[in-house]
């Protein structure tokens, strides 16, 4: 029963992949979906995992203080990253030429757009801390 | 290799909570890019990829209202799946030691395990194509359409099996501990969970309680909400500060695909310009002096992006009678310019609708050129590439 399951949605899988197929003009695009089908696992799993999980371990280092900092350097980190991933084409002008051909419109704007977001995003968070350690000391902590 | 694996919160509450949010929203995501296949039009051909052999929702012609379908169904496709990726993330880290771990010897938990490179491989391949896809880069080469097409089925593949496979365990899971006490737990009284698959044995102490790390990854999804709504909400597009679609040109709405990009010579859109209806011919003056109609519609691409906008001009079922085909079975429309979005079949409902129209004018002006100047169409619902611009021809069919 669990044998016919797992056949089963390997073979959906496998009649998926015959769309490809049945168009003959997407025949020479095949190998380079499958690279990037295993490239985005294998970047994922072996590269960007392992990078945010040693900066993570680097956040270890910083100073012991009464308001611990490791969440006020995280959590900017983290939403720099995310959007950085998310919005990277255009951050970095990759296919800027497509993109005024569709849009009319540049991403000159996007890089220094985001640095200003990055920024806020670490002034919002160096204040919230500022914030906790004045109301700690305040109480008497 | 023996990895030591630190986080004191990684268990199979936590990877139970992710998998129930990403449970309850991924179908939607599923649901809303199979729709869209069909608001191509596969009757006519025009659905892409073409032939995907049973791998569709049943096909129905797509209708006129309400309206904003379109906008809804592609809108929400993008802007979910958007939002959903620090979710996908989250739930990755959280399994992350099993992918180290070797491969079972029993030849049936094998072939499980190998198909999480269905639901993992799946997944990730979907948000990148889709995200490179949105932000007009094309690096990857190949058909978007087709590879995104597909790689949702190998997708749905993988999440069918995976589903089956841990459900239980996902309900073991949500049931260990209370998620109201969890709310309520500070880092000060965060613990580990009991030992167990997922847990790690020796983790360092917390820096972050479980209900911290489900807000931030909330957080996370926020922050990509507010930055991509405004794609698709006219007050609100100056918020997508890092999409293609959060800026417009002063005073102007979105294009898709400039003049200048057309490849149109300019004379073609001139003076010389007919409208071809087969029965008759019409310059641009003769078409506007038929009745005009004003009708305030969204206008949405496949990138998940939208506007609304007052369109002015013929009704098309008002072409379709001077055409001398009052009740056409299918229309198509041709442009000036030549390429894979050129031409566009229009079913009978679409054809009547009363806001159908062949835009001579909007927001009371005349078309620009990118917009598709002297003539495009505009169909409620109808998605963004089959609202055909500088219309050369419509061929009514009975």
């Amino acid at each position: 029963m669990r044998a016919a399951g797992a056949l089963g949605c390997l073979a959906l899988g496998a009649y998926a992949a015959t769309i490809l197929v049945r168009d003959p003009t997407l025949w020479p695009s095949i190998p380079w979906m499958l690279v990037w089908f295993a490239g985005a696992l294998l970047l994922h799993d072996l590269v960007l995992f392992p990078l945010y999980a040693a900066a993570d371990r680097v956040l270890r280092m910083l100073p012991a203080t009464p308001v611990p900092l490791v969440n006020h350097v995280r959590l900017p980190l983290l939403g720099a990253g995310l959007t950085l991933l998310v919005y990277l084409p255009g951050i970095v002008r990759q296919g800027e030429p497509t993109a005024i051909a569709a849009t009319g419109l540049g991403q000159e704007p996007h890089l220094a757009r985001w640095l200003w977001l990055v920024a806020a995003m670490a002034a919002v968070s160096a204040l919230v801390w500022v914030v906790r350690v004045t109301t700690r000391s305040a109480a008497g902590g | 290799m023996r990895i030591r694996w630190r986080s004191p919160i990684r268990g199979p509450w936590l990877t139970s909570v992710l998998g129930l949010v990403l449970l309850c929203t991924l179908p939607v995501v599923i649901v809303t890019g199979l729709l869209d296949w069909i608001a191509y039009g596969p009757r006519f051909g025009q659905a892409i990829p073409a032939d995907v052999g049973g791998l569709h929702l049943p096909v129905f012609d797509w209708p006129t209202r309400p309206a904003w379908l379109f906008r809804l169904t592609q809108g929400l496709h993008v802007g979910l799946g958007i939002v959903l990726v620090p979710v996908v993330l989250a739930k990755l880290w959280s399994v992350i030691p099993k992918l180290f771990t070797a491969l079972p010897r029993n030849p049936l938990k094998a072939l499980e395990r190998l198909s999480l490179v269905l639901l993992v491989g799946g997944i990730l391949f979907e948000i990148v194509t889709g995200l490179l896809n949105i932000q007009y880069d094309y690096v990857f080469g190949f058909s978007f359409y087709a590879a995104h097409y597909v790689g949702a089925w190998v997708f749905v593949a993988g999440f069918v099996l995976h589903v089956a496979l841990k459900l239980p365990a996902m309900v073991r899971g949500l049931r260990s501990r209370s998620l109201r006490a969890e709310l309520r737990t500070p880092l000060a009284g965060t613990r580990p969970e009991p030992p167990g698959e997922l847990v790690a044995p020796e983790p360092d102490p917390p820096t972050m309680s479980r209900r911290g790390a489900l807000a931030v990854v909330g957080g996370g999804a926020l922050l990509l909400a507010g930055l991509t709504v405004g794609q698709s909400v006219d007050a609100l597009r100056p918020t997508a500060l890092l999409l293609p679609r959060g800026r417009t040109a002063p005073g102007e709405f979105p294009v898709n695909r400039t003049f200048v990009a057309s490849g149109i010579a300019p004379a073609a859109i001139g003076e010389a310009w007919r409208l071809d209806l087969g029965a008759v011919r019409l310059t641009r003056a003769e078409l506007a002096a038929l009745p005009q109609h004003t009708a305030d519609l969204p206008i949405a691409c496949v990138e998940g992006w939208s506007t609304e906008q007052t369109w002015t001009g013929v009704r098309l079922r008002d072409l379709a009678a001077l055409a001398g085909v009052p009740q056409p079975g299918s229309a198509v429309v041709e442009s000036v310019e030549a390429g894979p979005f050129a031409r566009a079949t229009l079913t009978s409902a679409q054809v009547l609708d009363p806001d159908s129209l062949l835009a001579l004018r909007v927001n009371g002006a005349d078309l620009s050129a990118d917009h598709g100047f002297p003539a495009r169409v505009i169909v409620p619902a109808l998605p963004g590439v089959h609202c055909t611009k500088w219309v050369r021809a419509i061929g009514f069919r009975t």
